[in-house]
């Protein structure tokens, strides 16, 4: 959420990131002070809409006086403290994070991994040819979207989204353990047996492509999704009177899926299933 | 919460598990027949954050159907989150989390064949294949092999569960063929296990201060108890008040005894101070780490004695209400705990009015279901709670925000059982016991190749080859582990370790939670190692990546190593020696919990130590 909600004014602490002096209001965590100090730290499970899970583990920097790295999302920046970013044993286990979730999931659709990988020089073949993946098949069980857990990465950010920090249906868990561990519904149903509302707010949050617009899906399984020929338009929903704001992707005059910004004060990058999917009227030319 | 419930219905006897745990349903919000609905039903739904605030009665909830019907199926849990206003998706994500539940039907009973590091030593594969040639489809068994089970001076050990009313277990151990399949087809006709006091070679030694009950006194009397000093602790707990009992645990030097060390004197006074209540007090009896059993054998051997601990550390930390977290492979010591705590009650020693010092305090029983992870202190709350037993991060730590977000204290058994001497014998001539910074007297879970296996008491200092040479260590001894599988190995000539917490660091090793396993040149080390690694992979919770997916390559890459190392060696084992490092490190640095911070200690030591694979 970037809209700041006026509060008490917060007291500013005072800390060190790679020894320069850091400033940042009481609460921030260190990935706040270090994208406030320009400083790139890659992150997959991390989102901006809700509460860190650290998961992922991507983002991990050296604190001083800790035994472990701390994940910058979640740790909040305590005043003295000395954070270091780019020490050779942070780096050493961003590059066998990417090389672990390289080997065992499709990150083919992940913004930006590809140079991560690049960045931090992961080999994520040398794991050799019989490497176990997650080997899934897309999940395509209804009209709106589509569950392609060959690329889950096991962010929990759906079902944070689906559950009470968003949308309180509650269709989604983390089952089973382990390197089995999977996102589903109750009973591994398909989804059009469980509690899903189709809100679709779990695809808004999704950081690897995982879950996504059955149109978008069938795009690119045609190969026909070309984002650079897309244009974004934002507008308001017209179903009911809440006002949310849609931003519609459109290639060649189609509507080819619905997202929300995220800096909306309201809603925050949450739709309901009218404004995420209810879009054919608007191409039905007929 | 506008839940959704499927339409599958319970049996009547997953009904039957369900209403005997939670009473029957008051309406048919809850799941009540429709035919009977009461006019009233029709005007408000019932539940709401009344029925939401029973959602750590899911756990239990899960056990009662998987008692009653030995698998949990849809009908039965969609009942069960009706009853509890619980999500079907978290509780299904809850359900297939733990080892011991299944979603899938399977046969009433399922045999538990341990075939962890003692018992595949003692010739549990062997056992497995045997097993599993008798009681093959259609048998009504299932066999499951699984992680250790806590009976490792009787290795090789089986764990028969059979489902009904009441569920029946029985335990086989030292197992054999006969006996395991005996164990399953009927529980009620399976000898009696052989009494706790069996695995304590020094049992009635003068001299022993935790274990000095065990095998003395009825671990079923009260009285007995009492007539050997039970309850004068609690006294004294309450001569000096909660302060007076923090000042002497600090004084005494305390740590806790299941692993992590940490001073529990410091533990309780942050909580004690917590202006935020209640507060609770939860013993950590999950042990699981594999190679121990010393928990396990207080609480059969001396109930009571924990009992009246956590009476004194809830006293002291100003909780009301305590969790006995037990290892749901536990079954004896979940009676005699249960029994424990009736008669407690009944006497006055537990409930409204303690001692009648106008201090009230009960404990709760939870058994877990068969995960590792649920011994992490935070992975424990969530499993009380009703969620997945994932770790949380920290801070925040237990002590500011532990149990239903409450400060809590979380012991482990052997650390509580400690507080009684403490307080009987005074701080003083308790620190007097062990070294200076390791004080008192520690529990060593000692099995392998050793003629006495057991649980042996000695004071810290005591050197590593003094132990094995108590329990009768076996010629031809090759390496021993020490802390079990998050713990690493030590070589034959460096016996002279003194078994304390800086003596073991010193030597860059862990005493963790005092396992000493000693394996004989007839072990192939590769094959232990695999099993560790097989153990990661599969208690592994799945929340973070280090883990999640660094223990399943830490496996292969072991597999590579043992078949090349029949062959050949050269550079394709340093290539994955190499690997292994680089994978164990990031485990170390970046996973959220102990679990994957120490999944690759073992492995490293016996590269580094012993040389495996050279």
């Amino acid at each position: 959420m970037t809209v700041t909600p006026l509060g008490i004014p917060r007291r500013l602490l005072e800390f060190t990131i790679d020894g320069e002096e850091a400033r940042v209001p009481e609460g921030s965590t260190i990935l706040d002070a270090c994208r406030a100090a320009g400083k790139d730290i890659p992150t997959l499970c991390q989102g901006d809409t809700l509460t860190p899970k650290n998961a992922c583990r991507v983002c991990v920097v050296e604190v001083e006086g800790s035994r472990t790295l701390v994940p910058a999302c979640s740790r909040k920046a305590e005043p003295g403290m000395e954070v270091r970013t780019d020490t050779e044993r942070a780096r050493h286990s961003r590059k066998i994070v990417l090389e672990l979730l390289a080997s065992s999931v499709d990150l083919s659709t992940t913004p930006q991994v590809a140079d991560w990988i690049k960045e931090y020089e992961a080999k994520p073949d040398r794991f050799g040819p019989d490497a176990a993946r997650l080997d899934e098949e897309p999940k395509i069980d209804n009209d709106l979207y589509v569950r392609d857990y060959d690329k889950c990465i096991l962010c929990y950010k759906c079902v944070d989204a689906c559950g009470d920090q968003w949308q309180n249906t509650f269709a989604i868990s983390v089952t089973g353990r382990g390197f089995d561990a999977r996102i589903a519904v109750e009973h591994d149903a398909p989804l059009t047996d469980s509690a899903c509302v189709y809100c679709g707010n779990c695809i808004e949050v999704c950081p690897t492509g995982a879950l996504s617009f059955k149109s978008e899906f069938d795009m690119r399984a045609a190969g026909t999704w070309d984002e650079s020929a897309q244009t974004e338009t934002t507008t308001v929903c017209a179903y009911c009177g809440v006002g949310c704001n849609l931003t519609l992707h459109v290639q060649d005059n189609e509507i080819v899926k619905v997202t929300s910004p995220h800096d909306n004060p309201v809603t925050h990058g949450n739709l309901c299933i009218k404004g995420r999917f209810g879009y054919q009227h608007v191409q039905n030319r007929g | 919460m506008d839940l959704r419930f499927g339409d599958s219905k319970p049996t009547d006897d997953e009904r039957a598990a369900v209403d005997a745990l939670l009473g029957p349903p008051e309406s048919s919000w809850e799941g009540a027949a429709r035919d009977g609905m009461r006019a009233a039903d029709l005007r408000w739904a019932r539940g709401g954050r009344a029925a939401r605030d029973r959602r750590d009665l899911l756990l239990p909830g899960l056990h009662a159907i998987n008692d009653r019907v030995g698998w949990i199926s849809e009908g039965a849990l969609d009942y069960l989150c009706r009853r509890l206003t619980v999500p079907p998706a978290q509780a299904y994500g809850v359900a297939t989390f733990y080892a011991m539940f299944s979603v899938k039907p399977r046969p009433a009973t399922v045999l538990h064949v341990c075939t962890d590091l003692a018992c595949v030593s003692a010739g549990a594969s062997e056992l497995c294949a045997g097993i599993e040639a008798r009681l093959g489809l259609g048998s009504g068994v299932s066999v499951e092999r699984g992680p250790c089970l806590g009976l490792c001076e009787r290795a090789p050990a089986a764990l028969a569960v059979k489902s009904g009313d009441p569920v029946r277990t029985a335990v086989s151990a030292p197992a054999t063929v006969e006996a395991a399949v005996l164990a399953a087809s009927a529980p009620d006709s399976a000898p009696e296990e052989p009494p706790a006091a069996m695995a304590v070679p020094q049992a009635g030694d003068p001299s022993l201060t935790l274990l000095r009950r065990v095998g003395v006194v009825d671990p079923s009397s009260l009285d007995d108890y009492r007539a050997h000093g039970g309850y004068t602790a609690l006294r004294r707990a309450f001569e000096l008040g909660p302060a007076g009992v923090i000042r002497e645990v600090t004084d005494s030097g305390l740590v806790g005894r299941g692993g992590a060390a940490f001073p529990t004197g410091r533990k309780w006074q942050a909580t004690a101070a917590q202006p935020d209540h209640p507060h609770y007090l939860v013993c950590n009896a999950d042990e699981s780490e594999p190679g121990t059993f010393k928990d396990r054998v207080l609480m059969e051997g001396d109930p009571y004695a924990l009992v009246e601990a956590m009476t004194i550390a809830a006293y002291a930390t100003g909780a009301h209400q305590g969790y006995l977290y037990l290892r749901g492979e536990y079954p004896r010591a979940l009676r005699r705990m249960r029994h424990a705590l009736d008669q407690a009650r009944a006497r006055g020693l537990l409930g409204d009015d303690i001692l009648g010092q106008g201090y009230a305090f009960d404990i709760e029983i939870r058994r877990g279901a068969g995960a590792y992870i649920c011994g992490e202190e935070t992975a424990l709350f969530n499993s009380i709670e009703g969620y997945r037993g994932e770790p949380r991060s920290k801070p925040p730590f237990p002590v500011d925000k532990g149990l239903f977000g409450r400060p809590t204290v979380e012991n482990n058994v052997e650390t509580l059982v400690n507080v009684l001497p403490i307080l009987t014998m005074g701080a003083p001539a308790y620190a007097a016991i062990g070294t200076r910074r390791s004080t008192g007297p520690k529990l060593f879970c000692v099995s392998g190749g050793v003629e006495r296996p057991g649980v042996y008491e000695l004071p810290f200092g005591a050197t590593l080859g003094e132990l094995l040479e108590l329990a009768g260590v076996r010629e031809g001894l090759r390496a021993v582990l020490l802390g079990g599988a998050a713990g690493g190995f030590v070589r034959p000539d460096e016996t002279d370790i003194p078994l304390t917490f800086e003596g073991t660091r010193e030597a860059g090793t862990t005493l963790g939670s005092g396992v000493v396993m000693a394996f004989d040149e007839t072990v192939p080390l590769p094959r232990l190692l695999l099993r560790i690694a097989e153990f990661f992979r599969d208690e592994s919770c799945g929340q973070c990546v280090p883990c999640r997916v660094g223990t399943v390559r830490q496996e292969e890459a072991l597999h590579r190593l043992a078949a090349q190392h029949a062959g050949r060696t050269g550079a394709a084992v340093s290539d994955d020696i190499a690997l292994l490092r680089e994978v164990g490190r990031a485990m170390r640095d970046a996973s959220i919990c102990g679990l994957g911070q120490t999944a690759w200690n073992a492995v490293e030591s016996a590269i580094d130590r012993l040389g495996a694979y050279e």
